[in-house]
């Protein structure tokens, strides 16, 4: 299995290029069925990563342009006439898929914004009085601008919460820029990847995840974590019981693809501030952490 | 590190809940145990009412039997009040005290329901644990009354934890109980040796039924006793600084007789003359030779010096007849240094002495007195007819008797002397100098002890109850008070009791047992001389740790002189001390790991910080493990196989490969 990760890696990495942690985290968060966000500004290869992705992992994948005039018809989809048959057809939106890229989410209104996220919380939806099942893997990428922009809707805290982790990309190193800027990268590449893995296989692997091997040590750490989420003073309010779930399953998939069967305090440092960053707020300013110095607040935590 | 504060709820509060039923079978065993030394001390119907409230208690808790009513318990209160009222005649005082004590505790038995009532219960079991040392202060019974201690602890462990299962902890129990109990064992010390002392006893001890059961008393009454007591209990120790005199020249003096009826004889009155004059110069013959007695509480003024005595210890009084006397009563034990001449001349005669050492009632003992004026004729000295008494108790078929038979006649002398010719010391005493004041030669009969046993062990003599003895003192013209044992005139082999043979033979271990069991009792012997020295000790340095004792022990720190001030703030500031040390080592202790693998990678990351790998608490071991091995390239191989088995055996599921053993001793010998 581990070679299918580093394979999986490998191809990404010819991509994106000098992103390595990102790239794991963001693979790590599909693993462990999560749905990512990406929070950067315009043109650092958001959009690039989960097409990436999507190919790599062979996934059916669409894409919707989040504008503040889209309905959540355009992303459920919708009962159409048909003249030659004289009925009402549903036609499926771009939800309809394995890999979604919601692009620039903070665009749409408030109501467009909530159908996807009821669709991610219960992979599946209904029109019209019917339930439609939405595919398996489900896998949701969104993207949003830094909420300083002009014509943005932030997501509420709610909202925010369905998302497994935050992470951002950041500009390239000088190397990978110029590599970027050479021609060597970059979207002519996309057209060329192919699938390294089935959904079967991704199933398989996914399922192997949660198996990873979690010791009582390791349940105290992270209950230690929690605790202090929910005690010290520096967070407007503490990590709810489903990010403690969710942090244990980003940890398990990250020690997978390290290529562990078990978990390492260090798994839990490792994505504690993309999962908890997102969801932990200062209370005197309302801002969110961003992840090292989120991580330097949990130093405070004596590992047991 | 984070703290939840739990709330009591409502219903866990002890005045309403109900005390469990495990609980209270404990608190039951408890208590009977607690019970049993002073029902051993009680009348009988207070022994059968304990009882009987004891058992049905616990039938009614196995069989959930209803408890009385309350009008039937008020009855009994006081019923069992005014049983005890007409006891004692009183409901103060050691005795009355402590049979209304007890009767009480096992009153509350009967409305014993809830969690608090069981606890009040338990308070007093300790109260009347602490009233046992009223009576009794020796070593066995402070063992007793700490296993009790123990038990009522472990009584209020289980009534404090209904919900646990009930027969697997038992030893649990009595197991946290010690712990509990030897926790405390530091802040006893402390207390022990710095609260201050006060000089005498903290409170007068009521005369109880107790006082008085020694083997001496300033009267007796011949005749009346046919039997006497032999009890073993101790009387005093004595350690000599220098050689121990021979057994025949060990008499240990008490009170004097002066006065008879012909029966009784008895001390001088309280208010007489006599007993108001110093005691005379007295030129000794001798070295004086120095000891220290350590006397168990007989609750009299007595205190017991060799004869003759030469230097009076401090608060002591001595009256003319050498008869040495404490301030107080001793109701605790009591050590006194003094000195005395094993030869003496006490020769200064008073009239009013020779008035009292002369006086014989004119119409009894007919007999006696007729055979005193036939010697008076025969002999022409006084010695001559102390000799002529003596080879008159040799020669006629005196015989000596621990139950002798009674002399009920008026002339009780004259029947002892020519028709049961049998007694013990009392009786010989009583006899010879009835025989010689009538000889008109001054006499008196003094009591005492006589002998002892050596203890090697503590190299101390023991003087026992059993070792009461009485015997004569003549004076003669020019030789003054002369010492006359007539009990030692009777010849050997009319000794019936075989434990008087021991008190009259001079080598008295070798003599006593046949060389068959010889070792067999030697080692008893060795055995209980071995106990009686521990017994020695425990009077010298904890019953009798008073005021003296404890300048003493400071002394010997090196600490000087402390007042009772300079006490109490040494008292406090070492108990503040201690609970100081006490709570940062609980402190300490919470924050230290108790698992022994967790202890050993804390210090592998001691051993790593010495050599400058980061030791902040919140790196993991991987990390650590990478760190360590930049800084000391060196062992490289050897830090990554500690830290990789380390994380084997904390943080994978699986079978754990290897015992944590293996890699605590690879701790152990790793050196950076």
């Amino acid at each position: 299995m581990q070679t299918t990760i580093r394979s999986i890696l490998q191809q990404l990495n010819t991509v994106i290029l000098g992103k390595e942690v990102p790239l794991k985290l963001a693979l790590s968060c599909l693993l462990a069925r999560g749905h990512l966000l990406i929070e950067d500004i315009p043109g650092v290869g958001k959009t690039t990563l989960s097409h990436a992705l999507a190919t790599t992992l062979g996934l059916k994948y669409s894409r919707i342009q989040f504008t503040s005039d889209l309905l959540p018809a355009d992303i459920l989809g919708s009962a159409v006439y048909e003249r030659e048959s004289g009925e009402f057809h549903f036609h499926p939106g771009p939800i309809f898929s394995q890999l979604l890229l919601a692009d620039e989410v903070n665009r749409a209104t408030p109501k467009t914004q909530s159908a996807l996220l009821e669709a991610m919380e219960e992979q599946q939806v209904s029109i019209e009085g019917k339930t439609r099942p939405l595919p398996n893997p489900f896998f949701v990428i969104a993207t949003q601008n830094p909420s300083f922009q002009i014509g943005t809707f932030p997501l509420p805290e709610s909202q925010l919460d369905r998302f497994l982790m935050c992470i951002q990309l950041g500009y390239p190193n000088a190397a990978a820029e110029r590599q970027l800027l050479a021609g060597n990268s970059g979207r002519e590449r996309l057209n060329t990847l192919s699938a390294v893995i089935t959904t079967a296989q991704l199933l398989t692997l996914q399922q192997q995840v949660s198996e990873v091997q979690c010791s009582e040590a390791l349940l105290d750490y992270l209950q230690a974590l929690l605790g202090f989420s929910r005690e010290a003073p520096h967070f407007a309010s503490g990590l709810s019981p489903r990010s403690g779930l969710g942090l244990l399953q980003a940890a398990k998939a990250w020690a997978f693809i390290e290529g562990r069967d078990y978990l390492l305090p260090e798994d839990l440092q490792q994505t504690l501030p993309y999962v908890a960053g997102h969801r932990l707020a200062n209370p005197q300013s309302g801002e969110h952490y961003g992840g090292e110095a989120l991580l330097k607040l949990f130093h405070e935590v004596a590992i047991p | 590190m984070i703290w939840w504060r739990k709330q009591k709820p409502a219903h866990y509060r002890e005045e309403q809940q109900v005390a469990p039923s495990n609980g209270i079978i404990w608190l039951l065993g408890a208590l009977l145990l607690v019970l049993i030394p002073h029902l051993l001390r009680q009348p009988g119907w207070v022994v059968t009412i304990c009882l009987i409230i004891l058992g049905w208690r616990l039938l009614s808790e196995l069989n959930r039997w209803s408890l009385p009513h309350t009008v039937f318990r008020l009855t009994l209160a006081a019923a069992l009040l005014s049983g005890t009222y007409l006891q004692y005649h009183t409901l103060n005082g050691l005795d009355a005290g402590t049979t209304l004590l007890t009767l009480m505790l096992c009153l509350k038995l009967l409305e014993l329901r809830t969690l608090r009532d069981a606890t009040i219960t338990i308070l007093l079991g300790y109260f009347l644990v602490l009233s046992g040392f009223l009576y009794d202060q020796s070593i066995l019974s402070g063992l007793y009354l700490l296993a009790v201690v123990v038990l009522l602890t472990a009584a209020l462990l289980v009534l404090n934890h209904p919900d646990d299962n009930r027969e697997m902890q038992r030893s649990r129990y009595l197991k946290s109980a010690s712990t509990l109990l030897l926790q405390a064992l530091p802040l006893m010390l402390i207390l022990f040796i710095l609260v201050p002392r006060i000089p005498g006893p903290l409170w007068a001890l009521p005369n109880s039924s107790s006082a008085g059961k020694t083997g001496l008393s300033d009267e007796m009454s011949i005749g009346d006793i046919s039997h006497l007591a032999d009890s073993d209990k101790v009387a005093f120790r004595v350690t000599f600084s220098g050689e121990i005199p021979a057994a025949e020249q060990l008499y240990w003096r008490g009170p004097v007789l002066w006065q008879t009826d012909g029966r009784r004889w008895s001390a001088l009155n309280k208010n007489d003359l006599l007993n108001s004059l110093a005691a005379p110069e007295v030129a000794p013959l001798s070295e004086p030779i120095e000891y220290t007695v350590t006397l168990q509480p007989h609750h009299r003024r007595w205190l017991f010096a060799l004869d003759l005595i030469t230097e009076q210890p401090d608060n002591s009084v001595l009256r003319r007849e050498f008869l040495l006397l404490s301030e107080q009563s001793v109701n605790e034990v009591y050590r006194y240094t003094t000195r005395s001449a094993l030869n003496y001349r006490n020769d200064q005669l008073l009239m009013q002495e020779y008035e009292r050492a002369i006086q014989l009632p004119s119409h009894r003992n007919p007999q006696t007195r007729a055979l005193a004026q036939q010697w008076r004729q025969q002999a022409a000295s006084d010695r001559g007819r102390v000799s002529l008494a003596l080879d008159y108790f040799r020669q006629q078929p005196f015989y000596y008797s621990r139950t002798p038979p009674r002399l009920e006649s008026d002339d009780p002398i004259d029947q002892f002397l020519f028709e049961a010719k049998k007694g013990f010391c009392e009786h010989y005493a009583a006899a010879f100098v009835t025989l010689m004041r009538a000889a008109g030669i001054p006499a008196r009969v003094v009591t005492g002890y006589q002998g002892g046993e050596y203890n090697e062990l503590g190299d101390y003599l023991l003087v026992r109850q059993s070792d009461a003895h009485a015997w004569a003192e003549v004076w003669l013209q020019g030789e003054g008070w002369v010492r006359v044992d007539p009990t030692r005139a009777i010849a050997p082999d009319r000794i019936e009791a075989f434990e008087d043979q021991y008190r009259f033979s001079e080598t008295r271990n070798d003599a006593l047992f046949n060389p068959d069991t010889r070792w067999m009792a030697r080692a008893w012997l060795q055995t209980l001389r071995s106990w009686d020295a521990a017994n020695h000790q425990w009077n010298q340095w904890v019953v009798g740790f008073n005021q003296k004792k404890q300048q003493q022990l400071f002394e010997r720190l090196g600490m000087g002189e402390l007042n009772i001030s300079t006490l109490v703030g040494l008292m406090t500031l070492i108990i503040l001390g201690f609970l100081a040390l006490l709570s940062l080592y609980l402190l300490y202790q919470r924050q230290r790991v108790q698992d022994p693998l967790q202890q050993a990678y804390q210090t592998l990351c001691h051993q790593l910080a010495k050599c400058g790998v980061d030791n902040a608490p919140w790196i993991g071991p991987k990390q650590r493990c990478q760190q360590a091995m930049f800084k000391l390239p060196k062992q490289r191989q050897e830090i990554k196989s500690l830290f990789n088995h380390y994380i084997q055996l904390r943080y994978t599921t699986q079978q754990k490969p290897g015992e944590p053993r293996a890699f605590i001793q690879a701790v152990r010998r790793f050196r950076c």
